[in-house]
């Protein structure tokens, strides 16, 4: 396989991996804290419109992200050229970005809702941000180190 | 007195045309598969499901119940507006109409869907706006009041919905054949966009109802057309992707 087709499937396989960690939290999110905690509200009284918009967009890309993520997937495995590693590495990057954009921008400066309506909602603040940071840090090293291994098994 | 009978007879009429619809459809099915491939079973299930789901907010209890209540009026909008257009797209008519029409007609009629106004009508972009659009103007402005009060202006709003829910279905995934077709990256994004728009639509529902609606109505009216929405978009877009992924499927020549 020349150079640029094995560039063309390594950033695939990160972007399908991206894709889904993204879709994953969306889903995770919707499903265990609005419906099954309830700790999540649908919509906060006092959210500003730029909140809504946020939420929508992302929700749209979540639903989006997971099937084309997964899609991509069967794709690389039909063309035989997952790299498993990179792959998960991209998911928890995906995972990390949304969940810190969702605990910091979308919970905090955008009032969309808060992770759950109780006194001393920082501390559940803070777990949130740095679970996001820990999977941003582990998925880039993953990807990083998948990398420096240059004939990943294409 | 008036109104009951001209209501009657509108309902007897609705009657009548979903009954028509699911009778042609049959019998042109059975007789082309004379000349033609047997026509596929799951299509006949797809398009009486269709026809039957679009009947539902239009004539029986959900018509009626859809007049009083906002969160029934959802349930109409999402089986009219999604899910019966889905279902119709899915039993592929126009393919079926080509293969029933003598050639000189069929003929014509491609030639008319391939004409600058489907092209552009059957644009992602602008079936995008046609649909979602509609639903902003239909419950941001007073519309939504007014269309409780004139048979007519009901009639309308809802067969522009189901329009354009169908316009905007065969827009993304191609089950018949398209005359025009658009890039599946324009798609996508075009569909992301549509999806957001719906869902913010949605949750502004929820604290701001349409003129004449009571909150604790619009409320769960919000909440039903945001995940029902979801629902029926996962649909579409495990097709589109579907679509895309064996468009693309890789070629001997490749060498993989």
């Amino acid at each position: 396989m020349d150079v640029l087709t094995h560039q063309k499937f390594a950033s695939r396989n990160l972007w399908s991996g991206f894709l889904f960690g993204v879709g994953l939290v969306g889903f995770i999110d919707e499903t265990v804290f609005h419906q099954l905690l309830h700790w999540h509200h649908f919509y906060d009284r006092s959210t500003p419109e730029v909140g809504l918009v946020s939420d929508g967009l992302f929700h749209a890309f979540s639903w989006f992200a997971t099937i084309g993520g997964l899609f991509l997937f069967a794709d690389l495995r039909r063309r035989k050229v997952l790299s498993v590693r990179r792959w998960w590495g991209g998911v928890l990057l995906g995972a990390g970005v949304f969940q810190l954009y969702d605990g910091t921008i979308q919970h905090k400066l955008m009032r969309l809702h808060q992770i759950r309506y109780v006194e001393h909602v920082y501390i559940y603040d803070l777990i949130w941000n740095i679970a996001a940071v820990i999977m941003i840090f582990i998925g880039g090293i993953l990807i990083v180190r998948s990398k420096v291994k240059k004939d990943f098994s294409l | 007195m008036n109104h009951v009978h001209a209501l009657s007879s509108v309902f007897s009429l609705n009657i009548v045309i979903f009954i028509i619809a699911i009778v042609l459809y049959i019998t042109a099915a059975l007789i082309t598969n004379r000349t033609y491939r047997s026509w596929p079973r799951s299509r006949y299930f797809f398009w009486i499901a269709g026809v039957l789901i679009t009947a539902l907010p239009i004539i029986g209890p959900l018509a009626n119940l859809a007049h009083l209540d906002f969160k029934a009026h959802m349930v109409g909008h999402l089986l009219l507006g999604m899910l019966a257009p889905l279902l119709l797209v899915l039993a592929a008519p126009m393919t079926l109409i080509m293969r029933t029409l003598p050639l000189a007609l069929a003929r014509q009629l491609s030639r008319i869907l391939k004409s600058k106004l489907i092209r552009f009508l059957s644009d992602p972009l602008i079936a995008a706006f046609l649909n979602i659009g509609g639903l902003y103007i239909l419950y941001l402005t007073d519309l939504y009041m007014w269309m409780q009060q004139s048979m007519l202006l009901h009639s309308i709003v809802y067969l522009h919905v189901f329009f354009a829910g169908y316009l905007f279905t065969i827009s993304m995934i191609y089950i018949d054949q398209p005359a025009h077709r658009t890039s599946y990256v324009y798609r996508a994004v075009v569909f992301v966009f549509a999806l957001a728009s719906h869902g913010i639509l949605a949750k502004y529902l929820y604290v701001h109802p349409p003129t004449g609606v009571p909150s604790s109505q619009s409320e769960s009216g919000s909440i039903l057309m945001y995940y029902g929405g979801d629902a029926i978009e996962i649909v579409i877009i495990t097709i589109l992707c579907y679509q895309w992924f064996r468009a693309t499927r890789p070629s001997f020549a490749e060498g993989i």
